[in-house]
């Protein structure tokens, strides 16, 4: 089985977050960077696939020079290549933009399976992943939490709301957006490590692929802030009884009817 | 941290890290306080191949250089882990491997390599002593195909966290040595077969690192597991020293930079009168000094490992890496603890553990008026002053 998984570098977790000048980016000079949680446990998963069913598994990612480390990195835990799409865009909104580059630099593969995570810890738009089905018109399905290969069908299990599943099936080739947490990732190996290096990394830029070099405008980003923190007590007077049947009111009214 | 570090290096530190976050400091909390031996993240670093570091890759190791392996070592204390947990599995088996005859690396390093034999122990320091290594009195007595042991070690740690003991015993009483540095040898002890009585008693300590007292009373070794040549012992075991501080310089170097790390962020969001005790600059300075300080000592660590690395003589480098680290991470240990205040000694904030946990490097595997010693004496050319 022939598998893709597509891959995000992001910020590390400990990275302390600054704001650049115009709003619109974080400073990161101040960043370390990782691959993007919920892609360590597709790549996971298709890992274990390999390992069922054999075949081939390739990582995919678009960014600067520094994604390079991540890719290395799934190739350290067992990927067989990577591609690496080189932009310095990589944090465009416009993830129609960025999933047409994915479309255009692997297409011609032919993928048995795509799996991404199911949205990145930066941007969390989730839109990636699903765009890049259409554009390879791959059925497609996201949240999921287990996978079944069955002959050239494919069983994969949704998470829904409120502790509800749903089993969906669909022909393969075909594309998931896997859940945090189905498995376990494991660690890159000391001879994995050493191997990786060796291990083949084809770079591809937009322009080779025929594509725009940066997101067109369809969707721009206005502004990042920090929500400014506040607090605010109120004393409800009365007696005991009185300020109880306030607070009941109050929560009913303003807390019950809140969005969950 | 020198900007020359291999893609390697950066990747091996970046795996370690992702390993390490899976053992948080709710994990070190529950395993010091229960003095427990921190199996499940030993047998985590084993199967990905981190304490092979060392090991050629002919015997299943990963064949790394000493700046790889104290990369590995620095990223586990600098996570908050303890990598004295683990660091001597890594390093022992150099005198094997140095020094040992093809058989004997044939037969343990592989298991080693695997982790299926765990060699962790080595016994050298006795009650009568100390630093002074060519004062042991453990003797070891040939007798046909087998030698004969009987004496006693102590501080001898993860003795029952091992399937094999190196050990430092007395072949040739000292009165009869022209040569004070002679007649020592070492000897593979296979703990998982022992003939004789080998009595290990724990050494109930400040830390939570396994230490014993070990008595030989006529255990019996066959001569096959005698390391290199008899009465050679003492030289093999230097051979290994610089290896070793190097490896616990960068140990300290991680202590220290987590100390820094936890100082800094707590100094930031504490807040008293009205603004972060970090604004303060009777907090803020002190951090930021260790800070420096313990940069400084990472060149020191970097410089030793290259020169190590090259084959060159460096022990004045390592010795003194592994002083200004241990000074270094001690300095930051209490600036950490000054920063919490009381709440540097709540065991949840986990500053009092790797607090009494650092201040082992000052004082083992050397203390560091034996590395000023060395220092005054060997390369400095005064007078020997002990």
């Amino acid at each position: 089985m022939k598998i893709l998984v597509c891959l995000k570098q992001v910020s590390a977790k400990e990275s302390t977050l600054r704001l650049s000048e115009d709003s619109l980016h974080v400073r990161e000079s101040d960043l370390s960077f990782e691959i993007n949680e919920p892609d360590t446990f597709a790549l996971e998963e298709a890992l274990r696939l390999k390992e069922q069913l054999g075949g081939e598994v390739v990582v995919v990612s678009l960014g600067p020079a520094r994604i390079q480390t991540s890719i290395r990195e799934a190739l350290a835990k067992g990927a067989d290549r990577g591609i690496h799409i080189e932009t310095e865009n990589a944090e465009s909104v416009d993830r129609t933009w960025a999933a047409g580059l994915i479309a255009a630099a692997v297409r011609e593969e032919k993928f048995d399976l795509v799996l991404t995570g199911l949205q990145s810890d930066d941007l969390g738009t989730g839109q990636t992943g699903v765009i890049l089905a259409e554009f390879l018109g791959l059925p497609h399905a996201t949240i999921i939490m287990e996978i079944q290969i069955e002959e050239s069908r494919i069983k994969a299990k949704r998470e829904l709301e409120g502790g509800w599943f749903e089993w969906v099936e669909m022909p393969l080739p075909a594309l998931l957006t896997i859940q945090s947490g189905l498995n376990k990732p494991r660690y890159a190996s000391l001879l994995g490590i050493k191997k990786a290096k060796s291990k083949e990394m084809r770079r591809v830029t937009p322009v080779e692929l025929g594509a725009e070099v940066s997101g067109t405008n369809a969707l721009r980003l206005r502004k990042i802030y920090v929500p400014v923190k506040s607090k605010n007590t109120e004393f409800l007077d009365g007696t005991p009884k009185e300020a109880a049947a306030k607070l009941v009111e109050r929560i009913r009214r303003e807390i019950v009817s809140s969005p969950s | 941290m020198p900007t020359t570090l291999t893609e390697d290096q950066l990747a091996i530190r970046g795996a370690v890290r992702e390993l390490c976050r899976d053992y948080p400091d709710a994990y070190w909390r529950e395993v010091d306080k229960a003095e427990r031996y921190p199996k499940e993240f030993i047998d985590a670093l084993t199967k990905s191949g981190y304490l092979a570091a060392l090991i050629p890759e002919e015997y299943g190791g990963a064949g790394l250089g000493l700046t790889d392996a104290s990369i590995i070592l620095e990223e586990m204390n600098r996570s908050g882990c303890n990598s004295g947990a683990c660091h001597a599995q890594m390093y022992i088996m150099g005198t094997l491997l140095r020094h040992g005859n093809d058989r004997q690396k044939k037969q343990y390093l592989p298991g080693i390599a695997s982790g299926d034999i765990r060699m962790q122990a080595f016994a050298v320091t006795e009650p009568n002593a100390g630093s002074e290594t060519t004062r042991i009195e453990t003797k070891a007595v040939r007798q046909g195909d087998k030698y004969i042991v009987n004496g006693q070690k102590i501080f001898i740690s993860r003795v029952k966290q091992s399937d094999l003991m190196l050990l430092l015993a007395r072949t040739t009483p000292y009165d009869e040595l022209k040569d004070k540095t002679r007649g020592l040898s070492v000897f593979i002890v296979d703990m998982r077969n022992v003939k004789g009585k080998l009595d290990v008693q724990p050494l109930d300590i400040m830390i939570n690192h396994h230490t014993n007292t070990v008595f030989f009373e006529d255990v019996e070794i066959p001569a096959e597991n005698l390391v290199g040549e008899e009465g050679m012992g003492f030289r093999y075991i230097i051979d290994g020293w610089n290896a070793e501080r190097i490896l616990i310089a960068a140990e300290a170097i991680g202590d220290g930079r987590w100390f820094v790390d936890r100082a800094s962020k707590y100094a930031s969001e504490r807040v008293v009168f009205g603004r972060p005790i970090g604004a303060n600059q009777g907090v803020q300075f002190p951090i930021a000094q260790a800070y420096a300080h313990v940069e400084a000592a990472d060149l020191m660590r970097f410089h030793a490992a290259e020169k190590f690395e090259r084959g060159e003589k460096c022990g004045a480098e390592a010795n003194m890496a592994k002083m200004l680290a241990a000074d270094a991470s001690w300095e930051a240990a209490n600036v950490c603890l000054n920063t919490y205040g009381g709440y540097g000694f709540a065991r949840d904030y986990d500053v009092e553990r790797k607090f009494r946990e650092t201040r082992l490097f000052s004082v083992a595997p050397v203390n560091n008026n034996m590395v000023l010693a060395f220092l005054g004496q060997n390369v400095l050319g005064m007078p020997r002053s002990y």
